[in-house]
């Protein structure tokens, strides 16, 4: 089989990959291009793997197999041009930090080992905190903010990163209108400035509205592409469908299987 | 000499460490509080408290097995740097044992740690009583399960010291990285920043801690040294950075004052006294702490009830005086206040009464108030706000609203200017200043908020 290569432009492109939790797949061969400059909703529903697609990007959960590559290179050697913003859920937010220090460890990998944070990257926390409409509440504690704030800090934090490609984890979950508003305004500001965003989108009415382009995914991708072409009502119906748990039969199966040879 | 006289000459050689044993006790504690204390609050952060319990209990078959080791070898069985080297191989090996039981299989974190601490522990006991059997030797080591100051000698303080310089120097360079990995491993990760290898010293730090503080106070209650100075200081500061530096103070503090304590009370053991020292400050924090103690909470609570309290007066008489129609600040009689809410004639006089030493009343005449200027603008400010609030709940019924906060005492600085002046517009009304639009439901009977 021939290893497919991927210019340097390609800001994320996924080659068979395939994720498994405890033998049992979660993603199937994987096939992606995401061109740039795009904002991407990926959609699908609960546990057709959206998050776990992020995170396999991120190298944050093991690959069973397949290749990442982010702007032609490994994801490894690319980092600093990748920025992830996690759920909100995924953190205990009682933790002693103000809003102003989540925002800063997004720079903390320009910072490096040991160095605190000085006033450049304050200043550039500030300024991203500023972005998102929150710099008045720069010196709060994290948990006396509200949950749309919360999600904004997470945004905030992501653009301290100053990435080309961003992993957005459901930023749209529970959030007040005014926190939705600031998350589009925002997501439109880094298009304009030529950057990709992936977004894990779970309201189908508003898909239209916010992406340029859409994964429907559930374990595999069902079809990605331009919105005004995928995101019809045959491919979403084959996206959200009853056929689906014909994929979970067969990863029981070989589960089953391989159970027996034991 | 009477015992008033022994006692005073006691606990002055005591305080001012006159004694070469009381100062080799007080500052090997002094440092041993000040490193947990530090190491704990990481330990706490990322919600490893009970990891340096399973760790202290696997400390000791490595203790009775170099013991034995080394005495079959015909060296000296008690050597303090070889039991510690003991201590620290099984302790880590118990850490270990736990993250693989939990990696591997599905039992949870809690259960390992259980499982791991306890088969550790009784491989110790056995291993105690296989050393007793080789001869008098092995006398002295059961003071590592309870601690035994008596026991401990110049090179238990210099290690003390050591870890107190290497934990103080690692959680100053590394605070960045250590609080990321405690708030957001995910996110370290995708940083590129090793978790894994941060994690490890991190549980380095603790291993040493733990490790040459076993003398001191014992494997069973070192554990209250790693989580107490960290759970107290976390009472009176929402800064990790002072939150640590806290925790430092208090364990430093706790473990001078406990065995200075043990020191002057015969025959009381320093690692119980100084646990329970801290188990003093920490209820003191609890209660008294300035961050989230109990007093604070509460009187937050109240300080919430009386703001509640107030506005519900004053926007009550605003109403009054609005629906007669007068314009202007005139006397309300306090049956028409009675009326106007559900609250009783006591309630109502405390209204008042605090009201008036607030400057809100300007006169209480026989059964007629009047509210001062200052308590005229308040009233309307209260008015107003309350009736935008109510109109955003019903223009934008469809938004979480529990996300905002309804007690702002400026409606515009928490909706923007612009949808408060959406809002205003949207009522038709012309407003004037800080003239409250009508209430856009009925205002004469109102019950809750």
């Amino acid at each position: 089989m021939s290893v497919p290569t991927h210019p340097p432009s390609v800001p994320l492109a996924i080659d068979d990959l395939t994720v498994a939790y405890n033998e049992k797949p979660v993603l199937w061969d994987i096939d992606l291009d995401i061109p740039e400059g795009k904002l991407v909703g990926i959609v699908g529903p609960n546990g057709a793997g959206k998050s776990t697609l992020i995170k396999a990007c991120l190298d944050l959960v093991p690959r069973a197999s397949g290749r990442v590559m982010v702007y032609g290179e490994s994801y490894k050697k690319q980092r600093g041009k990748v920025g992830y913003v996690p759920q909100r859920e995924s953190v205990d937010w009682d933790f002693p930090v103000s809003a102003l220090d989540v925002v800063a460890m997004g720079t903390y990998g320009k910072i490096g080992w040991c160095k605190p944070v000085g006033r450049k990257y304050k200043k550039l926390a500030m300024e991203s905190l500023d972005r998102v409409g929150l710099a008045d509440f720069a010196h709060r504690q994290i948990s006396q903010l509200s949950g749309g704030q919360q999600q904004r800090v997470f945004l905030a934090r992501a653009l301290a990163q100053d990435a080309q490609l961003y992993f957005m984890d459901e930023p749209f979950a529970a959030v007040d209108a005014a926190t939705e508003r600031a998350i589009v305004t925002l997501l439109h500001e880094l298009k304009d400035q030529g950057k990709t965003c992936l977004v894990v989108h779970h309201d189908l009415a508003t898909v239209n509205e916010y992406f340029d382009w859409v994964i429907l995914l559930n374990m595999r991708v069902v079809k990605a592409g331009p919105t005004d072409e995928v995101f019809t009502a045959e491919y979403l119906k084959s996206t959200y469908g009853g056929t689906l748990s014909a994929l979970s039969k067969v990863g029981d199966a070989l589960k089953q299987t391989k159970g027996a040879i034991k | 000499m009477n015992v008033d006289a022994w006692m005073d000459f006691e606990i002055w050689d005591v305080l001012f460490l006159k004694n070469y044993n009381t100062r080799l006790v007080v500052l090997s504690t002094f440092f041993l509080g000040i490193s947990s204390g530090l190491a704990g609050s990481f330990l706490l952060l990322r919600k490893r408290s009970l990891m340096s319990d399973t760790l202290s209990h696997a400390c000791l078959p490595g203790i009775g097995l170099m013991f034995i080791v080394v005495t079959l070898l015909g060296g000296n069985g008690k050597s303090l740097p070889l039991l510690l080297m003991g201590a620290t191989v099984t302790g880590l090996l118990g850490v270990l044992l736990v993250t693989a039981i939990r990696n591997t299989s599905r039992i949870k974190d809690d259960a390992a740690m259980g499982i791991v601490l306890s088969v550790f522990f009784g491989l110790g006991i056995v291993m105690l009583s296989l050393a007793q059997t080789m001869g008098g030797a092995a006398a002295g080591l059961e003071s590592f399960i309870y601690g035994k100051t008596a026991s401990m000698v110049g090179k238990d303080l210099e290690y003390l010291m050591w870890i107190t310089v290497v934990t103080v120097i690692l959680c100053v360079a590394l605070q960045k990285e250590f609080s990321l990995i405690c708030f957001d491993e995910n996110f370290a990760r995708s940083l590129a920043w090793p978790v894994h290898f941060l994690d490890m010293l991190m549980m380095g730090l603790m291993v040493g801690v733990t490790v040459v503080g076993l003398q001191a106070v014992g494997l069973i209650l070192i554990v209250a040294f790693m989580i107490i100075p960290a759970a107290s200081a976390r009472f009176w500061t929402e800064k990790y950075r002072l939150m640590w530096m806290l925790a430092g103070a208090i364990g430093g503090l706790s473990g001078w004052v406990g065995a200075s304590v043990s020191a002057i009370l015969p025959r009381m053991p320093a690692g119980a006294v100084i646990v329970l020292v801290s188990g003093v400050v920490f209820v003191f924090s609890m209660f008294f702490g300035a961050s989230r103690g109990v007093c604070k909470i509460k009187s937050r609570q109240i300080h919430m009830r009386r703001k509640i309290g107030r506005q519900h007066f004053l926007r009550a008489v605003y109403e009054i005086l609005d629906a007669q129609q007068t314009g202007g600040n005139f006397t309300v009689s306090i049956q028409d206040l009675l009326e106007k809410r559900s609250w009783s004639r006591k309630q109502l006089q405390k209204h008042i009464s605090r009201a008036k030493r607030e400057d809100h009343i300007e006169t209480v005449a026989g059964n007629r108030i009047q509210l001062s200027e200052a308590g005229y603008a308040e009233a309307a400010r209260y008015t107003r706000n309350h009736r935008l609030w109510e109109l955003y709940l019903i223009r934008f019924a469809d938004v979480a609203t529990r996300h905002v906060d309804r007690d702002a005492d400026h409606v515009e600085h928490v909706l923007g200017p612009e949808i408060v002046r959406q809002l205003e517009e949207e009522l038709d009304t012309t407003l004037h200043g800080m003239t409250p639009p009508e209430s856009p439901h009925c205002i004469v009977t109102e019950g809750s908020i």
